[in-house]
């Protein structure tokens, strides 16, 4: 069968699975007893199992076959979830991950599963931990024991009638093998020489479920006949793909004995379980009401946001001929168009919006990893995972922060001792929070470790000619901690497996101010540090200043203007051959746009009011002196292609009202 | 239309009053020489962007590229779209109205007398009763010289 237009599906199906069951792994170690998150897990590894045995990759089936084994064993109480065996599971996933990735990659996902599988095995058998009762049946083909099935009054008394007419009634488990394609086909041959046999009282699953191929790989019959299991099993060999046939005798007796057994035990269980839901109050998230969605290409969504922008611009053209023309019917119609088009650009914004969990939700795995390694004790507590950012943003966040959680986590919580002898909680605490605030999204990854040694800081910063003694002299403390983000510092001398790497924070800074965002710092020495990121919400819709430098339209982002203000000439004052102004009790440098950007000036005459945009980049102010401001307007960012890259400050384009191209002015560029 | 005749499909266009020519498979459209906006410390050559249908496309100015001078707009001026392996491009040109058909044969070496600085954009010349067309080389025209300028910068 030819699956390879399956197959990005497959692997964005199945990297969701992975991450699930990373997370509920996580999830699990917490909370070992919680039934539905073992539901989620054995539900994920199946779907995962069914899929990649569709697909023909028979190692990631095979794996996954036994981690769903492992769960259906840890579900039905014949094991209990210990740390050894989170570890090996874990490991399983990572493979898991691996194979996916390597399937993505165009690899064929093959890998050395057996080790794995065995211990895998050993687990489920209950032999790795060694106290599950023995009587279980340990093979998981086997797994279908009478408990599993569930026959209701009218089925048994079926069976004890015929009992008393001399039948006998079986149990018969039918196993396909795994690469069967038509199952369907081959339950129904089973079914009809079956029906020929005797009378099929029960099936696990129910056969409309056998007929449309929903299930595994096997299935359960019980049935009433005259002839003998050896027949049976023999008539059943002979259907092509059946792997295995298992009949064996059943008894009613035993079967009601059983049912009465665990149906105690499981109310026990549900009231156990109440209690603990009671006790641990609202610990457990509320279930969220899976939505429905469809998957969509992302370059369609990027094309539907390219007609959309024409679709505005052409509608700033017609509100113009509209108001020249004062038809009353057509100014509104416009009216009606222009209010429905803004609700429409709301919705195909908030369609590209993806929650950031997307990024966080790798990171707990990653911060058990690395405090493994490291030797620390150290606990992740995640805020706002729903919080929505744009998917181009999405993409990019995920290096910094990785980058920033291991700094925090290699220099930022100290080793267990250390914390226990400054009377501290031997294990540390990282927080990532994100929140909605304005145009922004704000994320703060912050420790309650050593926080940050401004001296050993600055000290580092002048050896390393980053700053001069006197210039550190006069940094805030802030200033200061943010000169770890300068190039060319790094305070680990050797490059740690951790986060060296060679590349030192100032990687991080640069993407995050590619993004249009920006990066600060903040500790207290002995209770840890706070590295906030601001970002935009979207990278294709901005608000932006229109300015007009003589005939050309130039647009600055708001996010970094501080305020646009008139002032009069003579306010302006040389400062060491730079202009500069006063604004607000600041001493700002003025940089003339028509200057930086050798615009042909018109008039030579000096106007006796100047036009400035008070722009920032982090602490520092610049003043742009341009000829008017136009306006505020919403603008969809467009890059400028791959023919002109890294055009001096100018960080894309946008098409504006009267269609014509408006460039974005990249304002950190200008500021000194 | 067969690949074989697709090939050999030639727009022609005037700079400086010389016939230039690329395969019509190149060229997207032909456009008339819509509002330009000038993207400042870009490269000389580069007019500036428009707005093509939405999608901002960098013009080329080929008179400055290839004769140092830059074009003055008149009625016949056309802005050629020519889309390459990762980009699409305006050439910036002062007419555009033919469209030949040649046989592969018919190309022959560039001959002594074009300018050295222009042979490195040239594929070869197409001669034809009474007119001479220069092939062009868009990628080396665009890549060529240039992206050493920029990694020396």
């Amino acid at each position: 069968m030819d699956t390879s237009q399956y197959l990005t599906m497959f692997v964005d199906e199945s990297m969701e699975n992975v991450e699930t069951l990373y997370e509920q792994l996580l999830e699990l170690e917490n909370n070992p007893t919680d039934k539905s998150i073992i539901e989620q897990i054995f539900r994920a590894a199946h779907t995962l199992k069914g899929m990649s045995a569709t697909m023909n990759y028979s190692q990631l089936a095979d794996l996954t076959h036994t981690v769903e084994n492992v769960f259906d064993a840890i579900r039905y109480d014949r094991i209990t979830v210990q740390a050894d065996i989170m570890d090996y599971l874990l490991e399983t996933v990572d493979y898991m991950n691996e194979m996916v990735e390597d399937i993505a990659n165009g690899g064929d996902g093959a890998r050395d599963v057996s080790r794995l599988v065995s211990i895998l095995k050993e687990i489920e058998q209950g032999e790795f931990v060694g106290e599950s009762s023995s009587d279980e049946i340990s093979q998981a083909e086997l797994a279908a024991t009478s408990t599993d099935l569930h026959l209701d009054e009218f089925q048994l008394a079926i069976l004890s009638e015929s009992k008393d007419q001399d039948y006998q009634s079986v149990q018969i488990n039918v196993t396909l093998s795994e690469d069967c394609l038509l199952k369907g086909v081959r339950a129904f041959m089973v079914f009809d020489i079956l029906e020929k046999a005797g009378e099929v009282i029960h099936t696990e699953p129910p056969v409309d479920d056998i007929e449309e191929e929903n299930f595994d790989s096997g299935f359960t019959v019980v049935l009433i006949t005259e002839e003998t299991a050896e027949e049976l099993e023999a008539k059943l060999y002979k259907v092509s793909e059946v792997e295995e046939v298992n009949v064996a005798p059943f008894s009613v007796n035993e079967y009601t004995e059983e049912q009465v057994e665990s149906t105690t035990n499981e109310e026990v269980k549900k009231v156990e379980e109440k209690k603990e839901t009671k006790s641990k109050n609202n610990a457990q998230a509320p279930q969220a009401v899976a939505s429905q969605t469809i998957r969509v290409d992302l370059d369609r969504l990027d094309t539907l946001m390219n007609l959309f922008e024409e679709l505005v611009t052409d509608r700033g053209r017609l509100e113009q001929i509209s108001s020249e023309l004062k038809n009353p019917d057509l100014e509104e119609t416009v009216e009606r168009m222009t209010r429905v088009s803004s609700d429409l650009q709301n919705i195909i914004l908030t369609m590209r919006m993806v929650p950031i969990s997307t990024v966080f939700n790798r990171f707990p795995r990653m911060i058990r990893q690395l405090a493994r390694d490291l030797d620390k004790e150290v606990e992740i507590e995640i805020i706002g995972a729903e919080t929505e950012l744009d998917r181009t943003v999405i993409d990019e966040i995920g290096d910094p922060l990785v980058h920033l959680i291991r700094n925090a986590i290699d220099h930022g919580i100290e080793m267990p001792d250390e914390r226990a002898e400054n009377g501290k909680n031997t294990t540390g605490k990282i927080t990532l929070e994100a929140y909605h605030s304005g145009n922004h999204v704000f994320i703060e990854i912050s420790d309650n470790g050593a926080g940050i040694n401004r001296d050993k800081i600055t000290e580092i910063a002048i050896n390393k000619g980053v700053i001069t003694a006197e210039e550190a002299e006069a940094l805030t403390d802030q200033q200061a901690y943010e000169l770890i983000l300068a190039s060319g510092f790094s305070t680990n001398k050797e490059i740690s497996d951790v986060s060296g790497r060679g590349v030192g924070l100032d990687v991080v800074k640069t993407t995050i101010e590619s993004l249009g965002g920006s990066i600060s710092i903040d500790a207290t020495p002995s209770e840890g540090s706070v590295f906030s990121i601001q970002l935009p919400l979207t990278l294709s819709i901005i608000s932006v200043l229109l300015v007009e430098l003589e005939t050309e339209k130039y647009a600055i982002p708001l996010s970094s203007i501080i305020e646009a203000t008139i002032i009069h000439r003579d306010d302006i004052y040389s400062s060491h051959e730079h202009k500069v102004i006063d604004f607000r009790g600041n001493v700002v440098p003025l940089s003339d746009l028509r200057v930086m950007f050798d615009v042909e000036r018109n008039q030579d005459a000096e106007d006796e009011y100047v036009s400035i945009v008070i722009v920032r980049k982090g602490n520092k102010l610049t003043g742009l002196i341009v000829d008017s401001f136009i306006g505020q307007q919403e603008v969809v960012l467009k890059s400028l292609g791959d023919y002109l890259t890294n055009i001096f400050a100018i960080s894309g384009a946008t098409i504006i009202g009267d269609g014509e191209v408006a460039l974005i002015i990249d304002t950190n560029a200008l500021i000194m | 239309m067969n690949q074989e005749t697709l090939e050999n499909k030639l727009i022609v266009f005037t700079v400086n009053e010389n016939e230039y020519a690329i395969s019509v498979e190149q060229v997207g459209s032909i456009e008339r020489v819509l509002s330009i906006t000038r993207v400042p410390s870009a490269p000389p050559h580069v007019k500036g962007v428009i707005n093509l249908r939405g999608v901002i496309t960098p013009v080329i100015d080929l008179k400055s590229k290839l004769h140092n001078e830059s074009t003055e707009y008149t009625e016949q001026t056309r802005i050629l779209i020519v889309h390459l392996e990762t980009i699409t491009i305006g050439l910036l040109v002062d007419g555009a109205s033919d469209v030949v058909d040649i046989q592969r044969d018919q190309v022959e070496a560039p001959p002594e007398t074009v300018h050295s600085n222009l042979l490195d954009y040239i594929n070869g010349v197409v001669r034809l009763p009474k007119r001479l067309l220069t092939l062009l080389d868009i990628n080396r025209l665009l890549y060529g010289t240039e992206q050493q300028e920029i990694r020396q910068e």
